[in-house]
This record gives C-alpha cells, sequence and structure tokens, in this order.
C-alpha cells in the first residue's frame, strides 16, 4: 500500500492520465510502426532507460560519474559470458550480472567517497576504473579477448534465453523503462531520496541534520550500477555481439549520460525527454548525413545540436517544457 | 559538574600548527540558553564545529549528558541529540521550504508523510508555514535563518547550536527571534548554545556567557557580570554596543 | 638481468622521455587551463589533433615542415582558444561540471569530425628525412624526430615559465588563479586574463601536436585517448605546477616505454589508468601540486 502511495503521491490526475495513456500507446505501438520506428523507438526506450539509472547517481546524489559504462560492460559480459560457455538464461544470468555491477559500483564508490573526491577527480575516477577494465578484458579469454565475444543467434523467439526479433526486445525495454521509472519515482518519495537530494545540494548540512552521508552515497552508486547492468544485459542479447573496445568505451559512457543531461538532471521525466530528443536528433541528422555524404556531417549536426542546447536550456529541455506545460516537476 | 547536558572539558585545536581553540572548558546545565561570544576569529566556530563533529578536539573531550561525542561524525552527533545552525546559512536551493524542514524531521520519523506533517508544525512556529512551497533559495536571509533554525529543529534535538543567527537581522527581526528562542526554551526546556555577536540577543537570552579571545576562555559569568569584566572590556575595545 | 635487457631498457626509457616531453607539452595546455579556470577541458585531445591534422596539412599542401609551421599554428591556436573561451566558455566559469562537460563535448564532437570530414579517416602522416635519422650516444640510439621534438618542446616550456614568471600578464594570471576575487579587487580584468590564459593552453596544445604528427601519424579517432592521456598527466603531475605537467609527461612516457617493453604493448594504457587511481586516491594533488586548502 505505502508502495501505490508513493508511486501516485500528489501528483496531479492529468499527470497520472497521461502516463497511463502514454504506456497503452507503447504497448500497442508495434502493431502500427514499421521495421524501422520501432528500432528507432528501442533506442529510445534504451537511452530513456540506461539514463534513469544513470541518473540515481548524478541527478538525484550529485555524483558525476563519466565510467559507466563500466557496469553495463561487467553486466552485459557476465550475462552473455555465462550463457555462451554454460547455457545459463539471461533470466537467471542478470543476477550475476548486477551482482558484479553492484560490487563494482561499491568499490568504486567507496574509493571516490572516502578518499573524498569530488566533481572532476570523482569523475576521472570513474573513467580510470572503466578504461581499466576496458584493457583488462580486451586479455581475458574467457570473454573473448579483443576478438569479441559473439551469442548465437537462433531462429524463432524464446524468451527464456532472449533469443528472438526486436519485437522481444521491445517489450522487454519497454518493461525496464516502465520499471525504471517507477523505482525511480518510489525511491524519490522515500526517506533515502531525500537524502539522497539533500546531499545533492548541501552535503554538509545533509549531515548536520542526521544524514548518513557515505552510506546513501553508496548505495546510490550501487543501485545505479545494478540498474546499468540490466542495460548491459539487455544490449548484449539483443546485439549479440561484445567487444571491450565498445562495451566499456568512454563513448559509451558519455551517450549514457547525454539523455538526462539534456533533458534534466535529478528530474523523473528529464531522462525520457532527453532521450526522446536525442535520438530524434540523431535519426534527423543520419539522414542528413546521408544525403550529404561528408563523413562526420551527422555528427557535425548532432555537436552543433548538444552546443545550442547547453547554451540555452542549460538545466535541460524538460524543466523548460514542464513550464509551458504547467506542470512543476520540481519534486517529482 | 556532572549532569550538565554539554560538557567541554580543556579542548583544543591547532590548524596547520596555528593554535586555533586552546584549553576551554564550560559546561550549559540542561533546560539553560547560553552564550558564546567573543572577537571575530576568537575561534567561537571552531569550538562549534569541535561539538558539532565537523573535525575532532585535538586535546580533551566534548560530553552530552555525561557521554563523549567528541569525534563522532556530524550525523551520528545529530543522533545523539545536537542540532545546528550554519553562521552561513546553508539551506537546500533547489527543494522547498517545506521540503528542507522534511530532510531534517526524517531523521526520527522514517515515513515520509509522518515527516512532512512535523516539519509542517515546525514551519507554522517559526511563520515560514504559508511560503513552505517556496524553494529556499528565493527567501530573503531573516526568512533562511529562520528556516535553519527550524530545519534543525526538526531533528528533534536536547542542544541547539546556533552560530550567529542574528547576523543580519534588523532589530525588530531579533526580537521576533529572540522570542520564538524564549518560548521554545520554556515550553520544551531545549538547551541552547548561542555563538552571538548582537548583544541585544545576548543580554535577552542568555543566562551565562562564555567569552573567548585567541581561542581562549578569559571569562564566564552572567551577561552583566561579564560585560564590566576588565578582561573581556580590553578585549572588546572600542566596542560600544557593550 | 641480461646487458641485452638492460641495453632494450634503457632504449625504452630514453624514447620514453623523449615521446613524453611532448606529452608534457600537451599536458601543459591543461595544466594551464584547469589550473587557472577550474575549466575540465574534454575537448583537449580533439585540439591536439587539431594541432597534428593542420601540421600535416602545412606539410603536405604548403611543403613547410611542422617546425615551421608550428610557430604559427600555435598562434592561430592562442586566437582561437582566446575566442572560443571569450564567446563560449566564458559563462560557464563556475557552472556545474556537468555543464562544462556537455559544453567542451560538443565542442570536442566538432572538432574531431570537421577533421574527419575535411582529411576523411585515414591516418596522414608526416615523411620527412628526419625520421630515418638517428643520434647516437654510446650503445643508445636515439630517433632525431624525437630527440628534435622534445628540444622543441622545452623550449616552449622555457618559453612559458619566462611568460608566467617575467612578464605582468603572466603574473596577473597566476593571481587570478590563485584567488579570482582578490584579482577582480585590485583592478585585474579577469575575463580578459581567463581568455589569454585559454588561449596559451590551446597554443601549448597545438605546438605539442605540430610536434607530434613527426613521431606519428593522426587519425580523428586519436583524440579520446590524448584527452585522457592528457588529464592523467595533469593529475599524477600535480594540478596547478608546470614542472607536474612536464615531469608527469615523462614519466607516462617512460611509464608507457617500459611497459610496452616489459608487458604486452596493449596493456600500457591500463598501467597509467592504475597510476591515476593510486594518485587520485593517495595524493590527490599530484607529484607537484599544491595540496587544496
Amino acid at each position: 500500500m505505502t508502495f501505490l502511495r508513493r508511486l501516485v503521491g500528489d501528483a496531479p490526475p492529468r499527470v497520472l492520465w497521461s502516463l497511463l495513456v502514454l504506456l497503452a500507446l507503447l504497448l500497442v505501438a508495434p502493431a502500427v510502426l514499421g521495421k524501422y520506428w520501432l528500432s528507432v523507438l528501442i533506442l529510445v526506450l534504451y537511452f530513456a532507460y540506461v539514463g534513469q539509472a544513470w541518473n540515481i547517481l548524478m541527478g538525484f546524489a550529485g555524483q558525476l560519474s563519466l565510467g559507466h559504462a563500466l557496469y553495463a560492460g561487467l553486466g552485459g559480459y557476465i550475462a552473455a559470458g555465462l550463457y555462451f560457455h554454460y547455457g545459463i538464461g539471461p533470466w537467471a544470468g542478470l543476477f550475476a550480472a548486477i551482482a558484479v555491477a553492484g560490487v563494482a559500483g561499491a568499490i568504486v564508490g567507496y574509493l571516490g567517497f572516502r578518499f573524498s573526491l569530488a566533481g572532476v577527480y570523482f569523475a576521472l575516477l570513474t573513467i580510470a576504473f572503466s578504461e581499466f577494465t576496458r584493457v583488462a578484458f580486451d586479455h581475458w579469454a574467457w570473454a573473448g579477448g579483443s576478438a569479441g565475444l559473439f551469442l548465437k543467434v537462433e531462429p524463432g523467439t524464446d524468451l527464456l534465453n532472449l533469443r528472438g526479433g526486436p519485437l522481444l526486445f521491445y517489450y522487454v525495454i519497454l518493461a525496464l523503462a516502465a520499471g525504471a521509472f517507477i523505482l525511480c519515482r518510489v525511491l524519490l518519495q522515500s526517506r533515502l531520496g531525500r537524502y539522497w537530494l539533500a546531499i545533492r545540494e548541501d552535503a554538509e548540512a545533509a549531515q548536520a541534520v542526521g544524514v548518513p552521508v557515505l552510506r546513501c552515497k553508496m548505495m546510490a552508486i550501487v543501485i545505479s550500477a545494478g540498474l546499468t547492468a540490466l542495460a548491459g544485459v539487455w544490449n548484449a542479447f539483443y546485439y549479440n555481439n561484445l567487444f571491450p573496445e565498445t562495451a566499456f568505451a568512454m563513448g559509451r559512457s558519455i551517450e549514457i549520460t547525454l539523455a538526462p543531461i539534456i533533458g534534466g538532471l535529478g528530474t523523473l521525466f528529464g531522462p525520457i525527454v532527453g532521450a526522446v530528443v536525442l535520438t530524434g536528433l540523431g535519426e534527423a541528422f543520419t539522414d542528413v548525413g546521408d544525403m550529404l555524404r561528408i563523413p562526420g556531417s551527422k555528427q557535425i549536426f548532432y555537436g552543433l545540436a548538444l552546443l545550442i542546447i547547453v547554451m540555452y536550456r542549460p538545466a535541460g529541455v524538460w524543466p523548460w517544457l514542464a513550464d509551458k506545460l504547467g506542470l512543476k516537476d520540481r519534486q517529482p | 559538574m556532572s549532569g550538565a547536558r554539554l560538557q567541554l572539558e580543556t579542548i583544543g585545536k591547532s590548524f596547520r600548527g596555528l593554535r586555533a581553540v586552546h584549553d576551554v572548558s564550560f559546561a550549559v546545565p540542561a533546560g539553560a540558553i547560553h552564550a558564546l561570544i567573543g572577537p571575530n576569529g576568537a575561534g567561537k566556530t571552531t569550538i562549534f564545529n569541535m561539538i558539532a563533529g565537523v573535525f575532532a578536539p585535538d586535546a580533551g573531550c566534548v560530553r552530552l549528558d555525561g557521554a563523549v561525542i567528541s569525534g563522532l561524525r556530524p550525523d551520528r552527533i545529530c543522533d545523539a541529540g545536537v542540532g545546528r545552525t550554519f553562521q552561513l546559512v546553508k539551506p537546500f536551493k533547489e527543494l522547498s521550504v517545506l521540503e528542507n524542514v522534511t530532510v531534517g524531521a526524517l531523521h526520527r520519523r522514517r515515513h515520509l508523510p509522518d515527516a512532512r506533517d512535523a516539519a509542517a508544525a515546525i514551519l507554522s512556529q517559526l511563520g515560514l508555514y504559508d511560503r513552505r512551497h517556496q524553494l529556499a533559495q528565493s527567501l530573503t536571509l531573516p526568512d533562511r535563518k529562520r528556516l535553519e533554525v527550524a530545519r534543525a529543529l526538526a531533528t528533534e534535538p536536547k542542544l541547539l547550536l546556533l552560530d550567529e543567527v542574528m547576523a543580519g537581522l534588523r532589530p525588530t527581526e531579533v526580537d521576533v527571534m529572540v522570542g520564538f528562542l524564549r518560548e521554545l526554551n520554556r515550553r520544551t526546556g531545549l538547551t541552547i548554545l548561542l555563538i552571538e555577536h548582537v548583544m541585544r540577543a545576548v543580554m535577552a537570552l542568555a543566562a551565562e556567557v562564555v567569552v573567548v579571545s585567541y581561542g581562549e576562555k578569559i571569562a564566564e559569568g552572567t551577561p552583566q557580570e561579564v560585560t564590566r569584566n576588565q578582561a573581556v572590556l580590553d578585549v572588546y575595545l572600542g566596542q560600544e554596543e557593550l | 638481468m641480461t646487458a641485452d635487457f638492460l641495453l632494450a631498457l634503457a632504449q625504452a626509457i630514453a624514447k620514453g622521455l623523449l615521446t613524453g616531453m611532448v606529452y608534457g607539452l600537451m599536458a601543459l595546455g591543461l595544466s594551464v587551463i584547469f589550473g587557472v579556470m577550474r575549466v575540465v577541458n574534454f575537448a583537449h585531445g580533439e585540439m591536439m589533433v587539431v594541432g597534428m591534422y593542420l601540421a600535416w596539412m602545412a606539410f603536405e599542401y604548403l611543403e613547410v615542415s611542422p617546425m615551421l609551421s608550428l610557430p604559427l599554428i600555435a598562434a592561430l591556436f592562442f586566437v582561437a582558444g582566446y575566442a572560443l573561451q571569450r564567446s563560449l566558455i566564458s559563462p560557464f566559469i563556475g557552472r556545474p561540471e556537468h555543464q562544462q562537460f556537455l559544453l567542451l563535448l560538443a565542442v570536442a564532437i566538432l572538432l574531431v569530425n570537421a577533421c574527419l570530414a575535411i582529411a576523411g579517416p585515414d591516418s596522414r602522416g608526416v615523411q620527412m628525412e628526419a625520421q630515418f635519422e638517428s643520434y647516437e650516444v654510446g650503445p643508445l640510439v636515439f630517433d632525431a624526430v624525437r630527440l628534435h621534438a622534445a628540444l622543441a618542446a622545452v623550449v616552449i616550456a622555457a618559453l612559458l615559465w619566462l611568460f608566467f614568471t617575467r612578464t605582468r600578464t603572466g603574473k596577473s594570471i597566476r593571481a587570478a588563479a590563485d584567488n579570482n576575487l582578490a584579482a577582480l579587487v585590485v583592478g585585474l580584468d579577469v575575463r580578459r586574463l581567463y581568455a589569454i590564459t585559454f588561449g596559451v593552453g590551446a597554443a601549448c596544445v597545438g605546438a605539442a601536436g605540430a610536434l607530434m604528427i613527426t613521431i606519428i601519424p593522426v587519425t580523428p579517432f586519436l583524440s579520446v585517448e590524448y584527452t585522457l592521456l592528457a588529464f592523467v598527466i595533469v593529475i599524477v603531475g600535480g594540478l596547478g605546477s608546470m614542472t607536474g605537467a612536464l615531469l608527469g609527461g615523462l614519466l607516462i612516457g617512460v611509464s608507457e616505454a617500459v611497459a610496452g617493453l616489459l608487458l604486452q604493448p596493449s596493456l600500457k594504457s591500463m598501467f597509467s589508468f592504475g597510476l591515476l587511481i593510486l594518485v587520485l586516491l593517495l595524493r590527490p594533488q599530484g607529484l607537484l601540486g599544491r595540496k587544496p586548502s
């Protein structure tokens, strides 16, 4: 009962109804959308999901991680490796994936927080761990080394082993994204969530009113890491291949952060709005880039878009949008 | 002097060789309001920080109701029953007034709705209830000071440390705050230790005053005694409000 | 420990020292920018790569050696850096890190993809006679290009040192870095100083790029590696210390060369990152940096 109360809380009814309608639309979307648009929607949901996961650490607890690919990579590799070598399905493998990523997060977090690394220094620590792991996996035979790990693509749909077409993965990522949204909402309405926001605002003042800062930060990073690991698992089974060069790449870490930063840090809807905007822009610019046929042109437009957004909407697109819609999502 | 709510025993602190506080001892009985005064840089906030756990004393110890609290982390000290405000107020800027105080209330009430209710009650006492949904960053300084006090009170402390809570307030606002603190102390028996420069407040509130200068205690007594003490007057040379 | 192995080790160290000097110059640029303005220049590696491309283009199309085009490239970078700081970056100083990060990320994306658009993805190298020459000092062999590059880097670093210690502007910049408020109070035009700082930092990177192209060819994909390298060096060497940046560069250059010799070459960056982690935890001010107050 508390769960539902926290979930609904004091949200205005029109917001709740809009969300339900949105969910209904997303559930039936595959029936009306073509293959291309379905893949775009899958991308949006993926970035919305992994953005929510990252947002817990940054938007809620205020710690900038630029090495989140570590957790996605670990998650993907553990689950894929277990499936590849021992036939252990991803629904079981994901527990190991979350556990390993959680431990990694705990290590990074403990070292970072205990040694009072903040801001840039903490971000660099996260990058260092991710890069370190990337090189380590390049030399780990069990994970396929730099040549990569490949999962066999089976015909037909097998939910247990996550073998199947885009439709299967669409519903799985939709469930993950919806689940993450609900989780974040519930967390924010809990003592832990409120403590996170306090820490983000002023850790010293928070401590003075009894907030156990280290413990809360650790919970933030472990939860964030665990959720990100699931994204890695999904990713591994969707694309059926893993390479250390890409799985742990700085680029991967960066793309995880873009949707929440663009959308609006620390808000519930930020990562979702950000994912929609970025994927939309990405697809549009890919088309333009293809037309121009200049290598890198898509990225140039993308870079310009990012520049414009950070210059004119530094707090994110969602807060501005919410303002226009007359919603106050300041405290979700 | 056992039985005192707060007891400082020969505490001292040095920073990189500079002696900030040396051999300071005093006690505050339960239910009393005492003040800690002294010129700027005398070490008052350093003393507060040692009581509140921001850093541990290099020498001596701090006791709350007899139990040693020096060396504990600030959140554990809050647990033990010490609330504090900061000299330069530290509101949670992007949170509303209500949410600010709720964070404090959550310390004793884990359930968010209960904490919110307790917070709302405290806001009413401090006259901030009608601004409860405003963002903390949009408040005026006097209101921010009140918010800071409310947030500390929400943790249900046994001892409240107020660091220059009157600074920047106009005389009428000072009187309001003094009235509130006096009433709070009378009603709940909350022990209060204030660092203050505003003598008006010290004279009105404090039963006893401790004077520090250059990190050492130079006088202790009632406000009347202390303001007539030659050593104290020398230290405050030319300060007419004394 | 055979004599052959010792010789190979000494050789690796020598090579590492020389390359490390150029790394140091690149990192010097970052140290100046980050040290003075606390701006996290995520576009640092990209700037380096642009420098390399410019030097390559000067060589390829104008037949000017990188050593000669260096001063012009450095000047160009100074102007561009000044303009960038004045226009885009200035409002972001003091803003939360994630916003600075996004801004410079956008700049980085634009820079590196401009290179990609203009020069294509293939690696571009400079063919110089000096690349086949070497100096022999006893049993050790020094590549001529690396030696020249290292010497040039030392000269540039020395010029920079003179700038910061002997010129009024340089001293003002250091003052502003130390205490922004005080600088404003005494009437220093901090905005202009910051712009000059960014220009100077950029010029270092541009120069480093011009030197680096004589040693290795350039592709757009080097940029991320260089950004990370610059940060590792600056952190290890110590923030706010010019000598620290150079020392850090030497250290990283040598450790990479030695790691390449003792372990597999691909593991060398693991060493650098391991070192970064240790430094961040145990001595965040780096080898020569000042402890934050």
